[in-house]
């Protein structure tokens, strides 16, 4: 599946989707959730909680494995994706609609410093 | 390097992820592991095991050596029976756990199955043994073998649609026999907790066997679904359950431990004095009540003392996460503990695996 051209990414394959309000979704891309397996778990956080970007802020666990997601702007925890604590799955089947929490970022400007589809598709192909 | 099977290619044809499983470069699985499961719960899955190593055990002392090499005694077996036992060092500790089966073909009298990661090791362990009492016996390496499983309720029914020369075989073939076929070795045996069969049979065949069953809607599984559906099982994985550090009697398997008779065997002593020695650790199953998931490696709490746990995942039967876990004697099936998960202590209940049996869930 190729990663949407409207998105921002980390290199720790975390999308960004920025909201009309200045709010952004985040969620993990379709590259992850294709080597993390069937997820069965995800550990979403604290509506309200601050974080840096870089820091660990939520949990996906697969069949295989569990792995963290990382913050990929500093900002404020606004909502999380309650659906996906009983059909975790829905990941599997659209990473790219099935987001996992929202946030309020600290500088708005951060996002616009991700990657975009083209320099994400570049690391990607860069470890193939 | 890592080693690669005859059916490699077949399964990168199929769409399989590959991973690193014990030096092979094996299927991990074909898109999802969960509908894997479930198809060989409701149906029939395929796994293509051919990195485990099968070892013919040939001469006129093959039941002699066997019966110091393993602590199950393979004496008790008529010809066509398999049997399960742990391979132990002098202190107890498990080398490996395998299958043996009773052959008598020509000179091969015992047929052995064993994990691919520890099958050099097993196989110089059974030299070296066989050289210093001096039996008349010889370890024969079938790397020439290929081994498909066939697995679930309709296994029977499928391998039959898919190799017609097989009906009289697997039609009238008990739990846990074995017979040969020409070249073929078809045993029903497994390692899901469903009804199946595992076939072993020359590699040049194997690619046409895997293509006649799915031709007959078998479902190709990884090596993911087999863990999942050994675990919900309640069966161990060799390094993960037991390794050289505990005994059979710690890892719930005192049942394939024969203490009975008299008959000398390669680590008895040790199990002898612990088996006198008070709290002894058991291997139980575990259910989280939380959310979350279980892995191996996290500590358990309980009322007698810590334990840990040894194999953890999602049981897609079962529905939510399970475990088997080493625990302090004392631990008993419905009592409530605490295990540290990844985002913090979860409460999980203990329970008598297996968890799941003939696509019923027990526990």
């Amino acid at each position: 599946m190729s990663n949407p051209p409207e998105l921002r990414y980390t290199e720790s394959h975390e999308w960004v989707r920025t909201q009309p309000d200045g709010s952004v979704l985040v969620g993990i891309t379709d590259f992850a959730q294709d080597a993390l397996g069937d997820l069965v778990f995800v550990d979403l956080p604290q509506v309200g909680k601050t974080f840096v970007a870089g820091q660990a802020i939520a949990v996906v666990e697969s069949v295989k494995a569990a792995s963290d997601i990382y913050a990929p702007v500093g900002g404020t925890v606004t909502g999380v994706n309650e659906a996906l604590k009983d059909a975790p799955e829905k990941v599997n089947r659209d990473a790219f609609g099935a987001w996992l929490f929202r946030m309020q970022p600290q500088d708005i400007g951060d996002v616009g410093r991700l990657l975009d589809a083209a320099g994400y598709q570049t690391q990607l192909d860069s470890v193939k | 390097m890592l080693k690669r099977t005859v059916l490699f290619d077949t399964h990168r044809a199929a769409g399989a992820k590959m991973v690193d499983f014990g030096g092979w470069e094996m299927p991990l699985h074909y898109g999802s592991q969960i509908e894997e499961h479930l198809a060989v719960r409701a149906g029939c899955g395929m796994f293509d095991v051919s990195h485990m190593r099968v070892i013919d055990v040939a001469g006129a002392q093959a039941l002699r050596a066997l019966q110091l090499l393993l602590a199950n005694d393979a004496g008790r077996l008529v010809p066509g029976k398999a049997l399960y036992s742990c391979m132990l060092r002098e202190d107890g500790g498990v080398l490996d756990d395998l299958i043996v089966y009773r052959v008598d073909q020509g000179a091969v009298a015992y047929r052995l199955v064993v994990n691919a990661g520890t099958a050099d090791r097993d196989l110089a362990w059974m030299q070296q043994v066989r050289q210093e009492r001096g039996f008349d016996c010889e370890f024969r390496d079938r790397t020439d073998l290929a081994l498909i499983a066939v697995q679930g309720p309709y296994a029977r029914a499928r391998l039959v649609r898919a190799v017609a020369d097989l009906g009289a075989v697997v039609e009238t073939l008990g739990v846990f026999c074995a017979q040969a076929l020409d070249r073929w070795f078809i045993a029903r045996t497994g390692y899901t907790g469903e009804d199946g069969f595992e076939i072993a049979l020359p590699s040049a065949q194997a690619v046409e066997l895997w293509q006649a069953l799915a031709a007959v809607g078998v479902a190709a599984c990884g090596l993911g679904a087999r863990d999942t559906l050994r675990l919900e099982a309640g069966m161990n994985l060799y390094g993960a359950e037991m390794d050289e550090s505990v005994t059979p009697l710690e890892s719930g398997l005192a049942w394939t431990v024969d203490l009975r008779t008299a008959r000398e065997f390669i680590g008895r002593s040790a199990l002898e004095r612990q088996r006198a020695a008070p709290h002894l650790r058991q291997l139980l199953g575990l259910k989280l009540l939380d959310r979350g998931v279980l892995r191996s490696h996290q500590s358990v709490a309980t009322a007698q003392g810590p334990g840990q746990v040894t194999s953890g995942t999602f049981g897609p039967t079962v529905g939510c996460s399970i475990a088997l876990a080493r625990v302090p004697s004392g631990v008993a099936p419905k009592d409530e503990v605490s295990v540290s998960l990844r985002s913090g202590a979860a409460r999980a209940v203990v329970c008598r695996p297996p968890f799941v049996r003939n696509g019923r869930v027990l526990a």
